[in-house]
């Protein structure tokens, strides 16, 4: 699994690429707080190229999200989310805890 | 008429996409579609992974043995592992879905998608083989 960050004017895009399972999931955790611990906490995650996505990498997004929101000062959205997944996230209830965007172009407006 | 096939694994996290792929072939053979098969290799994704971290208590300490049985209505899978299981699975509490984002829990989101992806669970723990899991996923 590849983790990609770039630090744009308002907010801090990642993109992954590839399963998120246990054993790559470390990588992802890793991804956010590098942008959390700089003090930033707009984050748009890319999820086009990601192939699945199991329950530790969920738990991840739920505690990226947790620890953007705190204070208001930011959220963590979704963008390019494939089917499947976000057919676990509706299953799972976690479409109501995320803005899910088409597009990066939109997510990146979203801030 | 079904057919068998098998994999055996160190269990290791390392091994799930192996696991993911061979859950992927037996499932196509199975005649499950897009679906019905990422619904199948979730939960045995799931199941595999609170082996390796609940019944072993972490990585490389036992095997696990999968095995796919090909039916007419669908895809079973067995998952066989020689862990200790220290809990009831059936009293791990039920995930809320419509907690809000500061109370939601992450125990027991694998356990939840295992029991919602599939069409049957059924746990046989502690027996003389082992433990073993077994899921059924049918055709749509």
């Amino acid at each position: 699994m590849e983790v990609e960050t770039k630090q744009l004017r308002r907010c801090d895009l990642v993109i992954a690429r590839g399963r998120i399972d246990s054993s790559t999931v470390k990588t992802l955790k890793d991804a956010f707080a590098s942008i959390k611990d700089a003090g930033r906490y707009k984050i748009v995650f890319n999820m086009n190229g990601v192939t699945y996505i199991s329950s530790a990498g969920l738990g991840e997004l739920i505690d990226t999200q947790n620890t953007c929101k705190h204070l208001f000062r930011g959220e963590l959205v979704l963008a390019e989310v494939p089917q499947r997944i976000k057919e676990a996230l509706d299953l799972a209830g976690l479409t109501a805890l995320f803005k899910i965007f088409d597009t990066e172009t939109e997510a990146v407006g979203n801030f | 008429m079904t057919t068998e096939r098998q994999l055996t694994v160190s269990a290791q996290v390392k091994n799930l996409a192996k696991i993911a792929e061979f859950i992927g072939k037996a499932a196509t053979q199975a005649g499950l579609d897009d679906k019905a098969t990422y619904d199948i290799q979730m939960a045995t994704d799931e199941a595999c992974t609170n082996i390796i971290e609940h019944a072993y208590g972490g990585e490389g300490k036992g095997s696990i043995q999968l095995t796919c049985h090909v039916q007419e209505e669908g895809l079973q899978v067995v998952i066989l592992d020689q862990g200790s299981i220290s809990f009831d699975p059936t009293q791990v509490p039920p995930l809320d879905v419509r907690a809000p984002l500061s109370e939601r829990q992450r125990r027991g989101m694998g356990l939840f998608f295992i029991h919602n992806l599939v069409d049957t669970v059924e746990f046989k723990l502690n027996t003389p083989q082992g433990n073993q899991l077994i899921l059924f996923k049918r055709k749509a």
